[in-house]
């Protein structure tokens, strides 16, 4: 029988506290008197009284915690109480410690049918009608994972909040289909591609049909799925997305015509997993007009083939492109591992669920890297609309750019474009997944927090440290936030007498999957995150990351059974599940065969085809050898780690899957790899042209500086810096926060062995506005800026890496693709010009989401081409890093690098843009980079660097030199005087001299007494002494005429810097 | 003398051992890392050690309060020996997540009541200035220190940092009262250089009496919510490029280690 037991703190509850701010916020800040919080433990058990007594005093802290066993424990006085809690299936990680809890303190297992289940009651006083309570009850749950219960005061007194057990239930029976593609016409094929397998018919009354009907009017698709028979009216229900294109339905089609047989469905699904844009890559594989190797082996492959062909012997690289992260080498004894990964579209759905699944599953990338690596170093990287209510949200391209022109028709355009509407480019404040509107997206304040919040769940829990990250806004990233995150992870180049990089399944070992069990969750992720994102997304794409149940297995793998030798190799189950582990695995040796009623599962009657590619989280499939079994199975039982052998790799060149005894599954090794086709891809381009704007020129600076610093994408995200652990495994040398003023930095600085006097710098770069001009220089600025953020702390060109992560739009469209290729071309381009190696990257191509306003109008809202670049390097000595805080009056404050007039798609731009017309400006002259003129800066600053020469060193990125500048001063809580007169580059102006976005600079402060030396080690180099450091905290700076142009001080700079999120 | 050693319990989402057991050999201490699970199943034998270090981390994710499930762990399968070992003269050290741990097992407390008896805790922080949100917080705190333990000696006003969400210490008016009365509270949040400098207030967490550690009686059993293992070395500080370019304006050596290495070295001479 299901009891509640209920626990609320004693006296002063900070959590009720904190929820009450944040309610109030929403709008009901003179509405709501009081918050009060009860959590609550379903237990559904056969225990009797007296046992469920000592479950809550074990659940209860005594000090601090009042409970009651089968009986409300209800506050004095609320108006209305609301119950948050799982829909059945979704992780509860609190309740699953529980059971744990509980099975220990009876030495019992609970049995299959007993469980626990948590949830949440907020109790609310105050004057709320049902209507507010329904909109703040949506606030504090998401729909697509948690269920709600409201009642009013009166109805509570009637017994309580229910008692509720969220138990999966499944009804299917669990067996494979047979799926006809043989005898089916080009367009069921195209429907069994594009919405799945038919599943079963769905009945509906005659109106419903007709509503439909007219719905679908221009979608064949659905139209065919539409049926009447014998009076009687049907919709055909799918099982969701395989996104397979007709061209690879047909190439099916032709294999298994071959095979003289239809295939079952979980072989269907595993094609679909295999082959998904997700896994395979198509777009950067596939050849491109001029290009037969495609993208990835022409420009990015090729720039990293060129430069460790050029280095020769100096070639750090050790494995790149072909493991789970990309490694370097770190010391004679180590390598470095890194990989960054994005989980864009679970996190429009449910941003917490969605980013805590990110940032534990990239670490699975550390943990099935070479032998299995240990993860020392998170990093982050956020692209939101801006959260802050009623900013203007028309897209400034739209409405005063000419139509013809290119940013009018591909930027956020009406979708599809509706006949007498005007092309104005508004994003509109509400809009919905489904055509009935029932489907609300979150709000970008929703998203953010939500992000925020996972990522401090998941890493800090985890015990990585996660110091590096930014945060980028545009409002086009409204329907789809970018979510990266990426890990780092340290491995002894040497493990039980073999090199830790290289890893091999050998026919005859068992399969073996270790960590958590199976369930429905993530289903057809990878085939969705192949698609762009409309209502029907799957909700249960959504996985909710278990960070302990991982850190067990991580420990239990890379702390113990690496070193004992006991596995042949080791990969992570992400996108596809099982069916892409087990199936690249079985590569390395030539083929598996699996028994999936082995797989251990969440609940019991999951089909097998679900089985197979769940994405549920937390597993690892790795390779052990038959004799080593006995003891590996030993070790993950003391650590608390189920691992289950679910069958045997061979070298019969095929995938075999077994269910109840049954071959469920034949394919082909060649096939289910290699078996698609290729499709060639033709590209168009065509240039932006925008208006120039013609901005009048300010004598006094000062408040465009400080509005400058208060800009979303220039104020300080010191509240997440500070709630992600940066510290855990006493690694960090330069912190995310950096001098008295705790000014975010745009480079970190962690040593991994802490022993050793190395350590790794890792910085990130990325400018998407620039996209909007044009996609070459973008790319080129982003690799720019990450190496220059890197060399600013102390890291040095000759040993230095970089990762791509490209965040598309629309990648079925010539013009977009068209932007890809130039974007591609210059990572090939400057990656070589600078000798910087690319050695791992990850794409995700159908960033739009597709959607609907308030009124009914479809809508496409489209992310702006992004590129990050993520750098990591080796410095020799970690107590040679630089941090960017002005460190002594006095000090000479220098300029290196040119400052020229290119302000296109700036800050500066928009924030006059907005001043001025309320609409961003982009203008044409976007920066670029003279990769030879900055190789000699970089190198002469890391020689100063090494000989400890410069006291502070700031990259100068977006917003322009007096932002760098103003964070030197902010740092150092010291005031500067700055004359532009002699700085270098040909900017024909104070106020972009001070903006100008122009790469290749940095800002550096030096002892006067090492003048002349430094002085020295940049001859040749562009750059000037602009000024010194004062003793107080005037910030002064005149300009070329030596007028006066800004005058404030450090703290008040501190004030705009700081405001706009302290609130967050 | 041989080198005492020391055993840190892991497993369940402890996770900062590796530094943990860095900080102790590196001070001249034989430290091991044993699975909770190896050391229930006597795999690990505790009698053969000195002192017991609970590392900081999430044990079980924080799941039912922070330390809680942990605790219970210990107490349903190993109370009988930790006990015993806890009664004899050994050192026994919580950080963070340990300390919780330790509080939850009633092994740091009032003096009145028995062992194993939860009178204190660390609760979910409080909102403060410098954290209005009260989440989870990573900064350096200015520590005054009591010489009223082995594991404190010689140490009075420091900077270790902090990193957790639950560390607001609590107790009632009666346990407070003899935890401060008996001169058990080890260590207090006070405003010091790090506060003065980066302009924050000493108080993080809203921690009564702004305690940031205790200790037992005998002052072997000592807990503490900041991480002297995180402040072993200069550049794990938050200002030590400042400093390095003071001290070699000064023409003063750049010193290796910070203030957290004290803690360690005075374990080691305790058993001297």
């Amino acid at each position: 029988m299901a009891q509640r037991i209920e626990i609320k703190a004693k006296l002063s509850d900070s959590r009720a506290k904190v929820r009450k701010k944040k309610l109030q916020s929403l709008g009901f800040a003179d509405k709501i008197n009081d918050v009060q919080l009860v959590d609550v433990y379903t237990v559904d058990s056969v225990l009797d009284a007296s046992q469920l007594e000592k479950v809550a005093s074990m659940l209860v802290n005594p000090v601090t915690q009042d409970y009651k066993v089968a009986q409300p424990l209800t506050p004095e006085k609320f108006d209305w109480a609301i119950e948050v809690g799982f829909l059945p299936g979704v992780t509860d990680n609190v309740a699953n410690t529980t059971k744990e809890g509980i099975e220990d303190l009876f030495k019992t297992k609970l049995n299959p049918a007993e469980g626990a289940y948590t949830s949440q009651v907020t109790f609310l006083s105050g004057d709320l009608t049902k209507s507010d309570v329904e909109e703040i009850a949506g606030n504090l749950a998401n729909k697509v994972i948690e269920r709600v219960y409201i009642k009013s005061y009166d109805d509570f007194l009637k017994g309580g909040m229910d008692v509720v057990v969220p138990k999966v239930k499944i009804d299917q029976l669990p067996k494979a289909d047979i799926v006809d593609i043989l005898n089916v016409d080009d367009s069921e094929l195209k429907r069994i591609g594009k919405m799945g397998v038919f599943d079963h018919d769905r009945e509906l009354n005659v109106n419903e049909y007709l509503q439909l009907r007219k719905l679908y009017q221009n979608d064949e698709l659905k139209l065919g799925d539409l049926l009447k028979k014998d009076d009687k009216y049907f919709q055909k229900v799918r099982r969701g997305p395989l996104a397979l294109d007709l061209t690879y339905m047909k190439t099916i089609q032709d294999y298994f015509k071959e095979q003289n047989r239809n295939p079952s469905d979980i072989e269907l699904e595993s094609i679909a997993q295999t082959w998904s844009e997700h896994c395979k890559h198509t777009i950067f594989a596939d050849p491109i007009d001029e290009f037969e190797d495609g993208l990835f082996n022409t420009f990015i492959k090729g720039a990293t083939d060129t430069i460790r062909r050029k280095k020769g012997d100096k070639d750090f690289c050790v494995s790149v492109f072909k493991d789970n992260s990309g490694g370097i080498v770190f010391d004679e004894r180590y390598l470095i591992g890194d990989k960054v990964e994005t989980h864009n579209a679970p996190s429009a759905l449910d941003p917490y669920g969605g980013s805590i699944t990110g940032i534990v599953g990239v670490d699975r990338d550390a943990m099935g890297f070479g032998l299995g690596a240990k993860p020392f170093n998170h990093r982050f990287g956020y692209c939101f609309a801006d959260p802050r209510p009623k900013q203007k949200i028309i897209d400034p391209s739209g409405t005063f750019a000419d139509p013809k022109r290119r940013d009018a028709r591909i930027i956020d355009r009406v979708w599809p474009t509706q006949k007498g509407k005007d092309p104005a480019q508004i994003i509109p404040d509400v809009f919905f997944k489904d055509e009935a509107l029932t489907q609300k997206m979150l709000s970008p304040r929703q998203i953010m927090d939500g992000v925020i919040d996972g990522v401090n769940f998941g890493g800090n829990c985890s015990g990585i440290p996660t110091p590096q990250g930014f945060m980028f806004f545009d409002k086009r990233y409204k329907g789809k936030p970018l979510v990266y995150v990426g890990v780092q992870s340290l491995i002894p180049r040497e493990s039980a007498g073999r090199p830790s990089h290289e890893k091999q399944a050998q026919p005859g070992d068992y399969i073996v999957m270790a960590g958590g069990r199976v369930g429905e969750d993530g289903v057809h992720g990878a085939t969705f995150s192949s698609e762009a994102m409309d209502s029907g997304s799957p909700v249960t794409a959504v996985q909710i990351g278990d960070p302990i149940t991982q850190k067990k297995l991580s420990d239990a793998i890379v702390k113990e059974a690496r070193d004992l030798g006991l596995y042949t190799s080791i990969t992570d189950n992400g996108a596809g599940g099982l069916s892409c582990s087990v199936a690249e695995m079985a590569k390395e040796c030539g083929g598996c065969h699996v028994e999936l009623d082995k797989v251990p599962l969440k609940y019991p009657g999951l089909t097998p085809w679900k089985t197979w590619i769940s994405e549920s989280q937390e597993r690892m499939t790795l390779s052990v050898p038959k004799e080593k079994w006995n003891q590996f199975s030993d070790l993950m039982k003391r650590r608390g780690v189920e691992a289950t052998v679910i069958g045997e790799f061979n070298d019969s060149n095929k995938c075999i899957v077994e269910y109840a005894k049954t071959t469920i599954m034949d394919i082909d090794m060649n096939f289910l790899h290699d078996g698609l086709p290729a499709r060639p891809i033709t590209t168009t381009y065509t240039p932006a042209v925008y208006d120039e704007p013609d901005i009048p020129l300010l004598e006094d600076l000062t408040n465009s500086l400080h509005s400058m610093l208060s800009r979303p994408n220039m104020a300080s995200f010191e509240f997440i810096s500070q709630q992600y652990d940066h510290e855990v495994q006493g690694g960090s040398v330069i912190k995310p926060l950096q001098g008295k003023g705790r000014v975010n930095g745009n480079a970190t600085v962690t040593k991994p062995v802490l022993d050793s006097e190395k350590a790794v710098v890792s910085s990130q770069g990325i400018n998407p506005s620039y996209s909007d001009i044009d996609t070459y220089h973008m790319a080129a600025c982003a690799i720019d800026t990450a190496i220059r953020n890197a060399v600013s702390v102390g890291a040095n060109l000759d040993h230095l890496a970089l990762l791509d992560n490209f965040c598309w739009c629309s990648s079925d469209e010539p013009e977009r693709l068209g932007q890809l290729k130039r974007a591609v071309q210059a990572c090939y381009d400057y990656a070589t010009a600078y000798g910087t190696p690319f050695i791992s990257g990850k794409d995700s191509m159908f960033n739009d989401f597709k959607g609907y306003d308030e009124n009914g109008t479809p809508i496409k809202i489209s992310v702006p081409p992004t590129l990050l670049v993520s750098s990591v390097g080796v410095m020799q000595d970690a107590k040679k890093a630089v941090s960017l805080d002005a460190k002594f009056a006095d000090d000479l404050v220098y300029i290196l690098g040119e400052t020229n007039d290119e302000l296109g798609a700036s800050e500066y731009l928009a924030m006059k843009g907005e001043e001025l017309r309320n609409e961003k400006y982009i203008g044409n002259a976007v920066p670029k980079v003279d990769p030879k003129k900055n190789n000699k800066v970089y190198r002469a600053l890391s020689k100063a660097v090494d000989e400890e020469f410069v006291a502070s060193a700031q990259s100068v990125e977006r917003g322009g030199l007096a932002v760098a500048l103003a964070k030197t001063s902010m740092g150092g809580k010291l005031g500067m005087d700055i004359y532009l007169e002699n700085i270098p580059g040909s900017s024909s102006r104070d106020d972009f001299s001070v903006f100008s976005e122009s790469q290749g600079r940095l800002v550096v402060t030096i002892n006067p007494d090492y003048k002349e030396e430094f002085e020295n080690i940049m001859k040749g180099n562009a750059f000037a002494q602009i000024g010194v450091v004062r003793a107080d905290n005037k910030f002064i700076v005149h300009g070329e005429e030596g007028k006066e142009i800004i005058n404030t001080n450090a703290d008040n700079l501190l004030n705009s810097y700081k405001t706009t999120f302290e609130d967050f | 003398m041989a080198k005492p050693s020391f055993l840190i319990p892991t497993g369940f989402g402890t996770n900062c051992d590796d530094e943990t057991e860095l900080a102790l050999k590196n001070s001249g201490i034989n430290a091991k890392k044993g699975h909770i699970n190896d050391i229930i199943e006597g795999y690990i034998n505790l009698n053969d050690f000195q002192g017991l270090f609970f590392p900081g981390g999430f044990s079980y994710g924080d799941d039912t309060g922070s330390g809680n499930a942990l605790a219970n762990k210990i107490r349903n399968n190993y109370w009988d020996e930790l006990l015993k070992f806890v009664e004899a003269d050994k050192l026994v050290m919580g950080v963070c997540n340990g300390f919780q741990v330790m509080v939850n097992l009633g092994l740091l407390k009032g003096v009145s009541g028995k062992l194993g008896e939860q009178q204190v805790a660390l609760d979910f922080n409080d909102p403060v200035e410098d954290n209005p949100n009260a989440r989870y917080f990573d900064r350096w705190v200015d520590l005054k220190f009591y010489n009223n333990s082995p594991w404190t000696k010689g140490i009075d006003v420091t900077q270790f940092p902090i990193a957790h969400g639950e560390g607001k210490f609590f107790a009632n008016a009666k346990v407070l009262q003899e935890i401060e009365d008996n001169n058990l509270v080890g260590a207090r949040y006070v405003e010091g250089v790090i506060c003065k400098d980066q302009n924050l207030q000493a108080d993080p967490n809203g921690s009564l009496n702004n305690i940031a550690c205790i200790t037992n009686p005998t002052g072997r059993l000592i807990g503490l919510m900041p991480h002297p293992e995180r402040a072993l070395w200069f550049t794990q500080l938050p200002n030590w490029t400042l400093l390095k370019e003071e001290y070699k304006r000064k023409g003063e050596p750049v010193p290796k280690y910070g203030p957290g290495k004290k803690i360690f070295d005075n374990a080691r001479e305790y058993f001297e």
